[in-house]
């Protein structure tokens, strides 16, 4: 090769070439493997919304969601509404599940009204409120489907994370966390109180159901407290729209 | 092997055993330790390394004469960063429960010492097609080590294989949990990982007496 390779022309040449060419190879990829990405995102929102109101496949210790196949049916099935929240207004639409809380999130701190997601399930003649939640953990985002009754009584509930440290923080998405969840009370007289994951839990089998406290992970403390913040901050939102579910009931026996 | 010349064949067979690179170079080890809890995410990630490095090497090779030396590093490590977003995408867009589950240990491979390894040891000095097979060696020579750590760890920790329970079900106590065996949790922790990964470096210098270091 005749060229010399060391002076700074060539090295800032190559240098642009090189981004060039690698940056268009990797948009062109994303761009075009983007749909089938969209597709298992759809798919794993649905998982996670059975999953929470206690359609899955769990085996004795582990958790495990209906396989992708069966999920569009399944949901379709259970889920008989899906209803937007927005401020006072409250709506139905079949794609609610793919509304992106994160975003909303945004726009409500940009002062834009939040829209609020929740599906309503249906299992053996139980209804099952179900609410996408997210928050901060220790290094990343976590969040959350809970499924609760009209009494915000939870029902069942499904953790999940970006980057938790495997073995601590990630752990949140293990059953043995997770279950602690189920049967925990919300609200105290009326008023919405949340639930602490709680280092000194007075109650660790988790007998009591209205000590608003489930047992913490050891080694996982701020994504403990990341769960614990997501719950009371975010849940407290649908605090009105069950209130309303309570009056509308009264409202027809009398 | 009639295809390959000695040499070439060489490249390949040389670190599968006697210049592996995870027990005799002590390479690569941080993701032999987190990933091999189970066979089925050591397979995908061996699977992944073999692409990197293969597809890489060839890469860096072709364009060892252009690279300016002064930002060849950055080159290397530009290549890898491309080529593990793009298995990354394509686990995302075709095997996506397996993506999760190895999470940011795909986005780790671009820190795999084996592959800056090679790339600046190997392909910088070498033709594609001696580089290619460098590089496939190398990496079935990583794989191979963790496919048989992440064999024992799962058999031993969890009784499954691939997810399969071959031992019987621990809780029903069916199989050979009948007789009173249990599962061994502490196979599922990384400092077991460690020991098994000791143990094989353990057997094949009391194989080969050659490969011990004085």
């Amino acid at each position: 090769m005749g060229m010399n390779t060391d002076t700074n022309k060539y090295t800032i040449l190559f240098a642009i070439g090189m981004v060039i060419v690698v940056g268009s190879l990797l948009a062109f990829t994303a761009s075009s493997l983007a749909p089938n990405i969209d597709v298992n995102k759809r798919l794993e929102k649905q998982q996670n919304i059975l999953y929470a109101m206690g359609i899955n496949e769990n085996t004795s210790s582990s958790a495990k969601f209906v396989s992708t196949e069966k999920a569009p049916d399944l949901f379709k099935q259970y889920i008989v509404e899906q209803i937007i929240i927005q401020g006072g207004d409250i709506s139905s639409s079949e794609d609610a599940y793919l509304i992106d809380v994160k975003k909303q999130q945004a726009n409500s701190k940009a002062g834009i009204e939040r829209k609020l997601p929740l599906f309503v399930g249906e299992k053996e003649n139980e209804k099952f409120y179900i609410a996408p939640i997210r928050g901060k953990g220790l290094w990343d985002a976590i969040w959350a489907y809970v499924a609760m009754d009209e009494n915000m009584v939870i029902q069942g509930a499904y953790f999940d994370h970006k980057g938790e440290t495997p073995g601590l923080g990630a752990n949140i998405k293990e059953r043995f966390f997770m279950d602690d969840f189920i049967g925990e009370h919300l609200m105290e007289n009326g008023n919405f109180k949340g639930i602490t994951v709680s280092k000194s839990n007075a109650d660790p089998k988790n007998v009591d159901k209205m000590d608003y406290e489930v047992d913490a992970i050891a080694g996982a403390t701020i994504t403990g407290d990341g769960v614990a913040a997501m719950i009371k901050s975010e849940l407290k939102l649908y605090v009105p729209y069950f209130k309303s579910l309570k009056t509308k009931a009264y409202g027809t026996s009398l | 092997m009639g295809l390959l010349s000695k040499k070439d064949s060489k490249l390949i067979l040389d670190p599968l055993a006697d210049n592996n690179p995870i027990t005799i170079q002590v390479l690569g080890i941080c993701s032999a330790l987190a990933i091999t809890a189970q066979l089925k995410a050591s397979i995908v990630m061996s699977v992944s390394v073999l692409f990197v490095l293969g597809v890489g090497n060839v890469v860096i090779s072709l364009i060892r004469n252009i690279i300016p030396s002064k930002i060849r590093i950055i080159v290397q490590l530009t290549v890898v960063a491309a080529l593990v977003i793009i298995v990354d995408l394509v686990l995302k867009a075709f095997a996506y429960e397996l993506s999760k589950e190895l999470s940011v240990f795909v986005g780790l491979i671009i820190t795999n010492c084996i592959i800056m390894g090679r790339f600046e040891a190997f392909a910088l000095g070498n033709g594609p097609w001696r580089s290619f097979l460098d590089g496939i060696g190398n990496a079935a020579g990583y794989g191979f080590i963790l496919i048989l750590v992440g064999f024992f760890r799962e058999l031993l920790g969890s009784g499954t294989l691939m997810g399969f329970k071959v031992l019987g079900d621990p809780i029903e106590k069916t199989g050979i949990y009948a007789f009173g065996y249990e599962n061994n949790g502490f196979m599922l922790l990384s400092p077991m990982a460690l020991i098994v990964v000791g143990l094989i470096i353990w057997v094949q210098r009391s194989k080969n007496k050659a490969l011990i270091e004085d």
